[in-house]
């Protein structure tokens, strides 16, 4: 593999995000909604804030002098819920417009490999969605100069929420090397992403074995721990292998094509 | 410099190119033709590697199209039918694109850049989005991504379409010039570009080679009567009965006469003498004749009775 193709590939395609509008419209508005969220978790802290100085029972009850299981750890929980909604708007596009504009033509008779152009393509993405994080730290600034949060659990919920929006990403270029259609690559990431989410959901209903296979691939719950501080390594081989496994299916599937 | 034998491509049970054979040597120019649907693109999608084909063999500079196929996408340069381009980049930078992916050194980029820009008459262009550029102008950016890397190589599908008569001249001329250094095949459905632009000409329908020649020899081999242009002043019906007692003609047809008189083509057998015909029936009838030409048998002409002969119409 060739750096230098897969920088220019990350180059063309991190440029195309900003001279199309996507990066700034997607950032801006993903700031809007998790800023509100941040806000109103903000709120609600500070209502039971006053309540707890009124009657120290409603503190001891509700763990309110923790802020961050108050506040940053649910504020991770709301920002995974928007990438989730959200990561698939930038990643659609990456396959599925050069197949459907045709460029992929082009691109796939030059003398580069379909691996440097999923990775060139993969870490564009995550270059804006590292944008889209990094535009998100004044919300734990503002905590940091208002209260007395700890440090850690902030830094490795950050690094948690990076795994998994690359994770996200991952599969979202999967599903756009599927479809020469945006809109349909984009649903069925939301909706693969939905099942990856939902799926702890119906633990309780397995039996104990069965259970702790689906708890274990259910991605949200490997930022659980991330959010609190604690860093399991395997939660990062587990973000790891589903970034890479979907990766190396986006090669095979555009791979297959060729055959086709 | 290019080889391509007993190539086949099916798609399911459709067969997209059946046992094509042909060749192209160093240098030289082919035309490629063939009605729509015939296996144009996919012969040249097989030859830029876009996709293998099912079976037999293509070799592109010297390296096979399936076994060394990043060697051979390094060595050509292919414009496809459809031009695709990223509409959001401005031509500048997406033909540095292009240069770097095709591995010209990055020093050398931005003069490479400039020196194809200019060859490709983009200079008016410079930093503008793609997607603002009039049909004539994205043609000439798909012609100058194929370029930008000086390739041994080009493979154009039908460069010319949709432009207009001056940018078909100028395009044209830009490709004679490159033929000069490079080995080009040229698909098209202009036929009179190919017999300006090219040395020789491969025909296929229906997936299967018809006929691979110079065009010359192709007008030549195909001819098999001879075709004279009449105008002559009189009652048309009459001229018309009288013509069809000549000797050895196969037909006469009324053709489209500038001044609105009688015009018409007679077609006679090869061998024989149309003055020696045509000319005693005009001096006994006491017609006026304005105008006798032979007419040429364009590729167009041969174009489509091979088509036909094929089809079997």
């Amino acid at each position: 593999m060739s750096p230098r193709n897969i920088g220019l590939v990350f180059k063309k395609d991190l440029k195309s995000y900003f001279n199309s509008f996507i990066a700034y419209a997607v950032i801006a508005i993903f700031l809007a909604v998790t800023g509100y969220l941040f806000s109103n978790l903000l709120a609600s802290f500070s209502v039971l804030s006053l309540q707890a100085h009124a009657n120290p029972m409603v503190a001891k009850q509700y763990n309110l002098l923790n802020v961050n299981e108050t506040v940053v750890r649910p504020l991770f929980g709301n920002i995974s819920m928007v990438m989730l909604l959200m990561l698939p708007l930038l990643t659609m596009k990456l396959l599925a417009d050069e197949k459907k504009s045709g460029t992929m033509e082009l691109l796939l008779t030059y003398p580069v490999r379909d691996a440097e152009v999923v990775l060139g393509k993969f870490l564009a993405c995550l270059t804006v969605f590292a944008a889209m994080l990094l535009s998100t730290i004044s919300y734990p600034i503002l905590l940091i100069n208002l209260g007395e949060p700890e440090v850690l659990p902030m830094i490795t919920g950050y690094v948690g929420l990076f795994l998994l929006g690359a994770a996200f990403i991952s599969l979202g270029i999967f599903t756009s090397s599927l479809t020469e259609n945006q809109i349909i690559a984009g649903s069925l990431s939301i909706g693969i992403l939905f099942c990856f989410w939902l799926m702890s959901y119906s633990t309780a209903f397995l039996s104990p074995d069965v259970g702790q296979i689906i708890s274990y691939l259910a991605i949200n719950e490997h930022l659980e721990s991330l959010a609190k501080g604690v860093v399991d390594t395997e939660d990062i081989i587990y973000f790891l292998i589903f970034t890479v496994l979907f990766l190396f299916l986006t090669l095979r599937s555009l791979e297959s094509k060729r055959w086709r | 410099m290019i080889e391509v034998e007993d190539l086949t491509k099916s798609y399911g049970s459709h067969l997209g190119i059946d046992g094509l054979t042909f060749s192209a040597q160093k240098g030289e120019t082919i035309g490629f033709l063939g009605p729509n649907g015939a296996g144009k693109t996919t012969t040249m999608r097989i030859l830029t590697c876009f996709f293998p084909a099912t079976s037999g063999k293509a070799v592109v500079a010297g390296y096979d199209c399936f076994e060394d196929s990043f060697e051979v996408r390094k060595r050509v340069g292919y414009l496809p039918e459809s031009v695709p381009l990223y509409g959001d980049m401005i031509v500048d930078d997406y033909l540095a694109f292009v240069a770097g992916i095709k591995g010209v050194e990055s020093k050398a980029v931005k003069q490479t850049v400039t020196r194809t820009m200019g060859d490709c008459g983009l200079d008016a262009v410079a930093g503008r989005p793609i997607r603002e550029l009039s049909k004539g102008y994205r043609q000439r950016v798909g012609l100058a991504q194929a370029l930008v890397n000086d390739p041994e190589i080009l493979i154009l599908d039908e460069p010319t379409n949709g432009l207009d008569p001056k940018q078909i001249k100028e395009i044209r001329k830009l490709i004679s010039a490159l033929a000069q250094q490079r080995t080009i095949i040229l698909s098209t459905h202009i036929l009179p570009e190919v017999s300006m632009v090219c040395e020789r000409v491969v025909i296929i329908n229906k997936g299967k080679l018809v006929a691979v020649d110079s065009p010359e020899n192709l007008t030549a081999n195909q001819r098999d009567s001879s075709r004279i242009f009449l105008r002559i002043a009189g009652d048309g019906e009459q001229i018309i009965k009288a013509l069809r007692e000549i000797k050895g003609l196969k037909k006469v047809d009324p053709a489209p006469a500038a001044d609105g008189g009688n015009a018409f083509i007679v077609e006679l057998a090869d061998g024989a003498d149309g003055e020696q015909s045509i000319l005693p029936i005009i001096v006994s009838n006491s017609w006026k004749l304005t105008e006798m030409r032979s007419v040429e048998t364009s590729l167009e002409d041969v174009f489509i009775q091979l088509v036909t002969e094929e089809d079997g119409v």
